[in-house]
């Protein structure tokens, strides 16, 4: 039996319906991520586990037990809020013993295990300082370490990096990680940064517009979206409009307007008619100059349009003699190169007759 | 940082007018005030001189006007009186206070400067006419004196007069001072993060220790400002125990109200003023003491 089951939940606020008839499960142990854009749902659905809204329709189960008559206070579930939430008038040993008051655990036990909270989060020695005497940083580990004191069945994290800088949120990123393999909680996570949610999860149903549109691991979601709205959302994404022309064993023939046939893995169902687009990661692109054009079964001329310098790799705007617009990265491997091509440079753009994923529509 | 000498002449023209001000108008005064309480008082009101006339009066500095009021136990109570009514009302005004204060920071936004404009609006009209008219509402023919009685008699306790009791100046009191209360203490529960409640319900409080834990701690110093600023004014009130109490509900106030306008002996009353003044300042210093920053583990 999974911990937690989300089984046909829909929210409405007034004619506006936030969570239309959302179900998943997560198991016990699982880092489980709701990824989407603001507005999506996500955030309603964390509130309607943690016990803060209700469903209009459909269950929320912890165990198999129905949640509905169980009021926040009582569920077996903690949040880690987006604003952290400190209490203000309380240090942070006082803030993380909160929860073990209110469960009524003696005072030796307390100590304790506030302690060693603290320790898992690295914030022994701040056990005396008031939250406003912290980082944000130091924060989050504070309702990190007093989310998870008590060991709750599940751990909500609302956007819990959101307010941090890039480098301390990819350094708490790995704590997170390390964090939830050692206390075994299950965490539900939520957030809007795509990357994050691929970092992190062992499974992330992507939001939109009040549904789940795909529930799948990272790799998947990543490798092989459902739909152009996943396509689009996770990462950066080449989106060709393209009709399938044949189906041959294991690959697809496409026909992209302008462009010609276009070799492609066979996904799942598609048949000749289907009209859809071929989703091409930038990094499955290659790009080389007119007169040394890269290896790869389907290849296009074009004319650099633009490009994005990032230090690692550059990625190349380039604008196909159709129109289409493609991009590809390059990474900057050569020694003391910063790059390749400029712009209005004449190249070659190809890709592996394996790469790519093609979307029906 | 230098300064410019025109920043300075700006800032030393700003500032000048009401530090003389005060100086003139309330420091000189209050010097004053501790001169005249260790001084005779005059024949015929005010003081007697402080260099000898000459023809035998009195003159000079003296403590009588301190042992005077500790010879006489009268004073020591009207002393302990005053400060049981302030204290009393200031915790009437703060229960009262309270929920209308929540209420008003709770309500939505548009309707919270509405909601002030009616906790402020009794101060358009008089004080005095305000006061007034609860003579009316507790006097012995209004239907609230004749309803109390009433019930009263129907368990055969003889009818009590409203008006013209310490009931009467308590009513006066927190009527005249609830808003001085709400005010500070809406101020300060409006900056109130409601993500804070949710918090606490998330980690197992229910909606009692959610308010000790929570709300009651951090509104601490919204509580304090409205206690200060009702006990303060409560306590050196005459007004209110004037038209509303009866003749044994006297206060410090009417206390030195009657040495300076009716008997007429300045010195007594600067003494009683500055005893008055002495024990306020004692009490707000052992209020910072006991609510000074503090330090403690979990």
């Amino acid at each position: 039996m999974a911990l937690l089951e989300v089984r046909n939940v829909t929210r409405r606020f007034g004619t506006f319906e936030a969570v239309r008839d959302v179900s998943f499960a997560v198991e016990a142990g699982e880092f489980f991520t709701l990824l989407g854009p603001s507005g999506c749902g996500k955030t309603t659905i964390l509130r309607m586990i943690a016990g803060f809204d209700l469903p209009d329709g459909g269950r929320i189960l912890l165990d198999g037990r129905d949640l509905v008559d169980t009021p926040a206070e009582k569920r077996p579930i903690h949040t880690v809020f987006q604003s952290y939430a400190l209490f203000p008038h309380l240090t942070v040993g006082q803030n993380v013993a909160f929860p073990l008051r209110m469960a009524g655990v003696g005072e030796a036990e307390l100590e304790r295990r506030v302690g060693a909270t603290l320790e898992q989060v690295h914030l022994a020695e701040l056990a005396d300082h008031y939250p406003h005497e912290l980082s944000g940083g130091q924060k989050q580990r504070v309702a990190l370490a007093r989310g998870l004191v008590n060991k709750p069945r599940l751990l909500l994290l609302d956007e819990p990096l959101g307010a941090l800088d890039l480098k301390l949120r990819e350094e708490m990123q790995l704590e997170l990680i390390k964090l939830q393999r050692e206390v075994g909680v299950t965490f539900v996570f939520v957030t809007h940064a795509q990357p994050e949610a691929l970092a992190l999860s062992h499974r992330i149903a992507v939001m939109n517009r009040g549904r789940i549109e795909q529930l799948d691991e990272p790799s998947k979601i990543y490798g092989f979206p459902k739909n152009r709205f996943v396509a689009d959302f996770i990462g950066n994404c080449n989106l060709i409009e393209a009709r399938v022309a044949e189906r041959l064993d294991d690959h697809l023939r496409l026909e992209a307007a302008g462009l010609g046939d276009i070799l492609a893995p066979a996904s799942e169902g598609a048949q000749a008619g289907d009209t859809g687009v071929l989703a091409l990661r930038p990094e499955q692109v290659r790009i080389g100059a007119a007169d040394a054009p890269p290896a790869g079964e389907n290849r296009f001329p074009g004319t650099v349009r633009d490009f994005l310098y990032v230090g690692d790799v550059t990625t190349y705007q380039v604008t196909l003699d159709n129109g289409q617009e493609m991009a590809a990265l390059r990474p900057n491997d050569a020694p003391g190169r910063a790059r390749f091509f400029e712009v209005g440079d004449r190249v070659n753009v190809s890709w592996a007759r394996e790469a790519g994923h093609y979307v029906r529509d | 940082m230098s300064e410019t000498s025109e920043h300075r002449f700006t800032r030393w023209a700003v500032t000048a007018p009401p530090t003389l001000f005060l100086l003139a108008f309330f420091l000189v005064p209050a010097l004053i005030v501790v001169l005249a309480s260790f001084q005779y008082p005059g024949e015929f009101g005010g003081l007697a001189p402080l260099t000898d006339p000459g023809d035998g009066r009195e003159h000079g500095l003296t403590l009588e006007n301190y042992q005077f009021f500790f010879s006489d136990f009268l004073f020591t109570e009207i002393f302990l009186r005053s400060f049981a009514v302030a204290a009393a009302s200031t915790l009437i005004c703060l229960v009262m206070a309270y929920p209308v204060a929540w209420l008003i920071a709770r309500s939505p936004r548009k309707h919270r400067d509405l909601l002030v404009l009616l906790v402020i609006l009794p101060f358009a009209s008089n004080f005095l006419i305000r006061v007034y008219a609860w003579m009316i509402i507790l006097g012995p023919q209004a239907g609230l004196a004749q309803a109390v009685n009433s019930l009263l008699g129907a368990f055969g306790i003889p009818p009590v007069p409203l008006l013209f009791s310490p009931f009467a100046v308590l009513v006066g009191m927190v009527y005249v001072h609830l808003p001085f209360m709400i005010l500070p203490l809406y101020t300060n529960l409006e900056k109130h993060d409601p993500v804070l409640l949710d918090a606490a319900q998330d980690l197992g409080a229910d909606a009692w220790r959610r308010f000790w834990r929570v709300t009651w701690p951090l509104s601490l110093p919204g509580v304090f400002s409205g206690s200060v600023l009702v006990f303060i004014p409560v306590l050196g009130m005459f007004a209110i125990p004037d038209i509303l109490g009866g003749t044994r509900d006297m206060l410090i106030g009417n206390l030195i109200k009657d040495q300076f306008l009716g008997v007429r002996d300045w010195p007594f009353g600067a003494t009683l003023s500055i005893l008055l003044t002495l024990c306020v300042l004692a009490l707000a210093g052992l209020a910072a003491w006991a609510a000074r920053p503090r330090r403690r583990h979990a």
